[in-house]
């Protein structure tokens, strides 16, 4: 293995990221507690950075360096650029929040960057080792952020439960793993995919293996039955977190799943597109109807999101380069959506209190029109109504199915979004119909405000021209 | 080019989100002056775009801008077709809409929605503008619908009057029912031609086919599909320019403030049904049928309209119902395939009746927001300003030789008397008859409110004064072209090859307009020709009879209202079409809308498909979340049975269990 240079570049926004983190980590022991903020500003630095050196390192072709170990494509590219600007968001809308619950010290930061940097090294992984290395650095980050807040009796019980259940499925990732690479005496994604393309469906030990490297996948999507976790972390997660989780792990999870499905067994489309298409019409059904009965409206929002998984795997199902990018460009998109609806919640918080049951946000119109139009368009778009952008993600995903002659899935989604309506119009209904006696005020810094405006606005935006993400998401499968 | 399009469309936008959102911070003055530069960077603009296409003979552009989706074949775009008929469209409307903003900054000084009026006004100008520069149905569909929408706010502008908001109701109604036409035009387009775009659609082989298929409308009667997709896109062009049967909205829609009755229901919303008839001119060509109806419509309009005009004395509807008439003289116009003459009565019409109305809005502020004609009288000495401009306007209105109104109207009637289809004769006379109507009830409603006795209360005489320059300066800026762009594009409009690429009229029958350019001889004959014809004679009649029994003898008045005493309740009932509707499709409508609420809604709807399926999933999602214990073995053992489930499905698929 040679340290060429065009290794080092390849992989430099991960070395920047990697060194980022450590400052920021060590930063904390010459700084005194006056100064906390100095860690948010770093780690908003870094996004910009990072997300400076993805453009201007972009690669003109897909490059494989470190002998197969990683690459660098337009996949990448799109998802870790994404990923920079989502983060800031999230970092800005987090902030007072974290203040507030005495979370901001340079601990969250540090472990915020280290789970950003798992992200990336499993978006760009060529080989299972790679992404499971990647992995397991976010995964590790994620339980130790749950857990940051000691003293909530809910938040160490849920990283507990996390940590637990998130071992399970590592366990049948590597399991599968390694069966497959029992066949092909290999780890390396481009080989295993030339093999699985000769021998398609014949060996029943890559089968299994599929099956278990499907679960584990399954797992870090929340795809029923292996969602379990999904609702009791958001529900049990300070807000900051559950923003974090909701929104831009979905890319990571987005990118194991085309790294592993896609890139490495697609020659076993056959096998796991059935598996897929059982998660898919589970999550979707039991994510809408139980996200019926919650009032917690953090719950509401991880069932959700167990039925947006569900959409997401239908993309896949469809195995072509149409159901693939209609699958990305709705992962970019439920990725924007949770952001601006954590955010409002987010802002909604006050003095360490969160937003967190519907009734919160009763009359919300008449304490904070901008936020309550923020939410407004998240719910039309999270259920799918034009002009939004949700509307053409579900339309893409839809369109890919159907032209893939598999009507039924399609007609379930259908049918299930009619019924996720009921949830996503029911908060409408509170924020905009419901009265609070007292009339509290909601006050927001300038900051706050700005980037919930641009993020509703994009999501309006992009509903009205959804051309130029459909293409970057098309580029991304050749 | 393609930015400046751009540029036209947006400015008027972004000054109506602005004003319209942050109106309350940014104050009255910014926000007049941010909303006036919008739309006079538009006017600019158009005038620029104007000048290309005339001077610089820039040919039609159709560009698309882009595709919003794509649905199997339908690729729904933004796009825009700018050919010389677009861009007299745009400077008219644009302009008419810079003068209207001028004079509403004036007009609306106290009003507390001050702000609300200029974000509406513009997004009205934006959406209008979507509607003129459209390259397809759909695009044509959307500003259609937008400033429908924005006729219904600014109908209803003033929402605590309970008349402003049965008016607006009204209009949204109405209109209602000529949209479900002209939505049903615009989906057999689709199913016949598979796309909507004019090049399309508008191309030889299709307009071919279309006038070769042939359906079943009724029973065994055959019909062209041209002939239905015609008549149905009319009815929508019916429902927008206000022809009977559907005409009842527009006289109630002065609920409104004035501006926008110049604006709207004058000078540019309700012409889009002409507009579009233009456009789509090359289908109406191929169906005599279609062609037929129009005229009787239009015709009809054009006469019974102007009557009504006669008994009212509210100054506002006075003018509406002569807006309503001429509406009819263009669609006439279109019928007898003098779509030229149509589009030019339409650009006259804008400038001379926005004139109007504003001038009629400059009396009003005068009187202290009064309205009735029969309070007003001998204000020519108090407002020479809008003395002279509103005589202009009349002048013009009546069509009096020189003024731009002459020209247009003349060649209008004309074309009528060329025309060789079957209804045309009865057109003819409807039309000729007008014309007298039309000065009678001008001049009219111009001796009441300017010359005669002063009939105002003493209160309001010692207030009478001609309002701030504001109002005024629109007034002579939209005196100017009522007075000379008759007379100015006659030659080229009407009779020479400006709208040569845009209108094509093949049919040899149809050549109404080829035959009078032959006759056109010059400016001067054709005024010449035109005082010897019976229009002019007639119209010199009405303004006579006017002046006889308003000024000459009032008392006359009083006595003819009693010997016609039948005729005058029919005309002030407006011939019965409010009560109609209230009797027929109102209460019919309810009743049959309870007797369906009650069976079909809330028992079958609500009941059982609604609330019965919302129960069934609330039940469900009760059950359901149950699993969700909170154990964490619970948990691992649900993975462990998915798990199981897996290998179990794929063993059986496999057929190895």
């Amino acid at each position: 293995m040679a340290f060429d240079f065009i290794n080092i570049v390849t992989v430099l926004p991960e070395i920047v990221l990697l060194s980022m983190a450590c400052v920021v980590l060590l930063i904390d022991l010459y700084t005194d507690s006056a100064e906390e903020s100095l860690s948010y500003y770093l780690t908003q630095f870094t996004m910009v950075i990072v997300a400076a050196v993805i453009i201007i390192f972009a690669p003109e072709k897909t490059v494989l360096v470190f002998d197969g170990a990683y690459v660098s494509d337009n996949l990448s590219f799109v998802l870790k650029l994404s990923l920079c600007l989502l983060g800031f968001v999230v970092f800005v809308f987090s902030k007072k929040l974290l203040e507030d619950l005495k979370l901001d010290k340079s601990e969250y930061y540090a472990l915020a960057l280290f789970a950003m940097l798992g992200m990336m090294v499993m978006i760009s992984a060529g080989n299972f080792l790679t992404i499971y290395l990647g992995l397991e650095l976010l995964s590790l980050s994620l339980y130790s952020m749950i857990a940051m807040q000691r003293d909530s009796k809910r938040s160490v019980e849920v990283a507990m439960k996390y940590f637990v259940l998130g071992a399970v499925a590592s366990g049948m990732l590597l399991y599968g793993i390694s069966m497959i690479y029992g066949v092909t005496k290999s780890i390396q994604f481009d080989v295993i995919h030339e093999i699985t393309m000769i021998t398609g469906q014949s060996q029943l030990i890559m089968i299994f293996g599929l099956v278990f490297i499907v679960i584990g996948v399954a797992f870090k999507l929340g795809a029923v039955p292996f969602h379990m976790w999904l609702p009791d972390v958001y529900h049990g997660s300070s807000l900051p977190i559950t923003l974090f989780i909701g929104s831009i792990t979905k890319i990571a999870a987005f990118a194991l799943i085309a790294r592993v499905l896609v890139d490495g067994l697609e020659g076993l489309h056959a096998s796991w597109k059935d598996m897929l298409a059982i998660l898919a019409v589970l999550s979707l059904i039991l994510g809408n109807i139980i996200a019926i009965a919650q009032k917690n409206i953090k719950r509401m929002f991880a069932y959700s999101t167990i039925s947006h998984v569900g959409f997401i795997m239908l993309g896949l199902i469809a195995g072509n380069q149409l159901g693939y990018s209609a699958s990305m460009f709705y992962t970019l998109v439920y990725a924007l959506m949770a952001t601006a609806g954590f955010g409002v919640l987010l802002m909604l918080s006050k003095n360490g209190i969160e937003a967190e049951n519907i009734a919160d946000l009763s009359g919300l119109s008449d304490r904070s029109p901008l936020l309550a139009v923020v939410m407004l368009v998240v719910m039309f778009s999270m259920a799918g109504v034009p002009p939004t952008v949700g509307f053409y993600a579900k339309l893409s995903v839809i369109n890919a199915i159907v032209s893939s002659d598999m009507i039924w899935l399609a007609l379930v989604a259908v049918f299930m979004s009619v019924v996720g309506a009921f949830y996503y119009l029911r908060i409408i209904k509170v924020m905009y119909f419901e009265k609070q006696d007292i009339i509290e005020s909601v006050d927001n810094s300038f900051n706050e405000r700005l980037f919930i405006g641009v993020n509703g606005l994009t999501i309006l935006l992009l509903g009205l021209y959804p051309t130029t993400l459909m293409m970057l998401c098309s580029a991304s499968f050749k | 080019m393609k930015s400046i399009y751009i540029l036209i469309v947006l400015s008027p936008l972004i000054g109506s989100i602005i004003t319209g959102l942050f109106g309350k911070k940014i104050g009255r003055v910014l926000s007049h002056r941010i909303a006036v530069l919008g739309v006079t960077i538009s006017c600019l603009l158009s005038l620029y775009v104007l000048k290309v296409i005339i001077v610089d003979q820039m040919p039609a552009q159709n560009l698309t801008l882009y595709t919003w989706l794509g649905v199997g074949d339908l690729s729904i775009q933004i796009g825009f077709l700018v050919d010389k008929l677009t861009a007299l469209m745009m400077c008219v409307v644009t302009f008419v809409s810079l003068m209207v903003h001028i004079y509403t900054i004036g007009y609306m000084h106290d009003d507390k929605g001050y702000q609300r009026f200029f974000s509406y006004i513009s997004l009205f100008t934006f959406s209008m503008l979507m509607l003129v520069m459209s390259n397809n149905f759909l695009q044509l569909f959307f500003g259609w619908e937008a400033v429908g929408l924005v006729s219904y706010l600014l109908i209803g502008f003033w929402f605590e009057k309970d008349s402003a908001i049965f008016a607006n109701m009204k209009a949204f109604l109405v209109n209602r029912v000529g949209d479900f036409g002209f939505l049903l035009g615009i989906a057999a387009i689709y199913t016949y031609c598979g796309s909507l775009d004019y090049d399309v659609v508008f191309s030889d082989p299709m307009i071919e086919r279309l006038a070769s298929t042939k359906i079943n409308v009724w029973g065994t009667t055959e019909w062209t599909v041209i002939t239905m997709v015609s008549i149905m896109l009319f009815v929508g062009a019916m429902g927008k320019s206000a022809q009977i049967p559907l005409h009842v909205w527009l006289p109630d829609s002065m609920e409104g403030p004035t501006p926008i009755s110049a604006l709207i229901h004058a000078a540019t919303m309700v012409t889009a049904g002409i507009f579009m008839v233009a456009r789509t001119s090359a289908l109406f060509e191929m169906s005599d049928v279609a062609l037929n109806f129009v005229i009787v419509i239009g015709a009809l309009t054009a006469f019974l309209m102007g009557l009504i005009g006669i008994v009212q004395n509210d100054i506002k509807r006075v003018v509406a119902y002569s807006t309503l008439s001429q509406l009819g003289y263009m669609t006439v116009a279109l019928g007898v395939s003098a779509y030229t003459a149509g589009i030019f009565h339409l650009m006259t019409h804008a400038f001379f009746k926005a004139l109007l109305f504003l001038g009629a809005g400059s009396v009003i502020i005068a009187m202290h927001h009064d309205q009735d004609m029969r309070n007003m009288g001998g204000l020519k000495k108090y407002m020479p300003i809008t003395y002279w401009t509103s005589l202009i306007g009349s002048l013009a209105l009546i069509g009096f030789p020189f003024t731009s109104g002459f020209f247009s109207k003349d060649a209008i009637i004309h074309a009528v008397h060329l025309s060789k289809l079957e209804f045309a004769p009865f057109a003819y006379i409807l039309v000729t008859a007008g014309v007298f109507i039309t000065a009678f009830y001008t001049f009219r409603m111009f001796f009441m409110v300017f010359h005669g006795e002063e009939r105002m209360d003493q209160h309001t005489k010692e207030h009478l004064k001609e309002p701030s320059w504001v109002v005024t300066m629109p007034l002579i800026l939209l005196a100017i072209p009522s007075l000379v762009i008759g007379g100015l594009t006659v030659e080229n409009i009407l009779f020479g090859e400006y709208l040569k690429d845009v209108i094509h009229v093949m049919n040899p029958d149809h050549q109404v307009m080829s035959m009078m350019t032959a006759e056109f001889h010059g400016l001067l004959k054709f005024v010449w020709h035109g005082l010897w014809q019976p229009p002019f004679i007639l119209s010199m009649c009405g303004v006579g009879l006017a002046w006889f029994i308003y000024i000459k003898k009032p008392s006359i008045a009083e006595t003819c209202t009693k010997i016609c005493s039948p005729i005058y309740k029919v005309l002030d009932k407006k011939y019965g079409f409010d009560e109609f509707n209230d009797v027929v499709f109102a209460s019919g409508g309810r009743k049959l809308g309870g007797f369906l609420w009650k069976i079909g809604d809330v028992k079958l709807i609500d009941g059982l498909v609604v609330n019965g399926s919302a129960k069934l999933f609330a039940w469900l999602s009760e059950i359901i979340r149950k699993m969700q214990t909170g154990f964490l073995y619970h948990y691992a053992f649900v993975m462990i049975l998915g798990l199981l489930g897996l290998l179990a499905w794929i063993l059986i698929k496999l057929g190895i269990v």
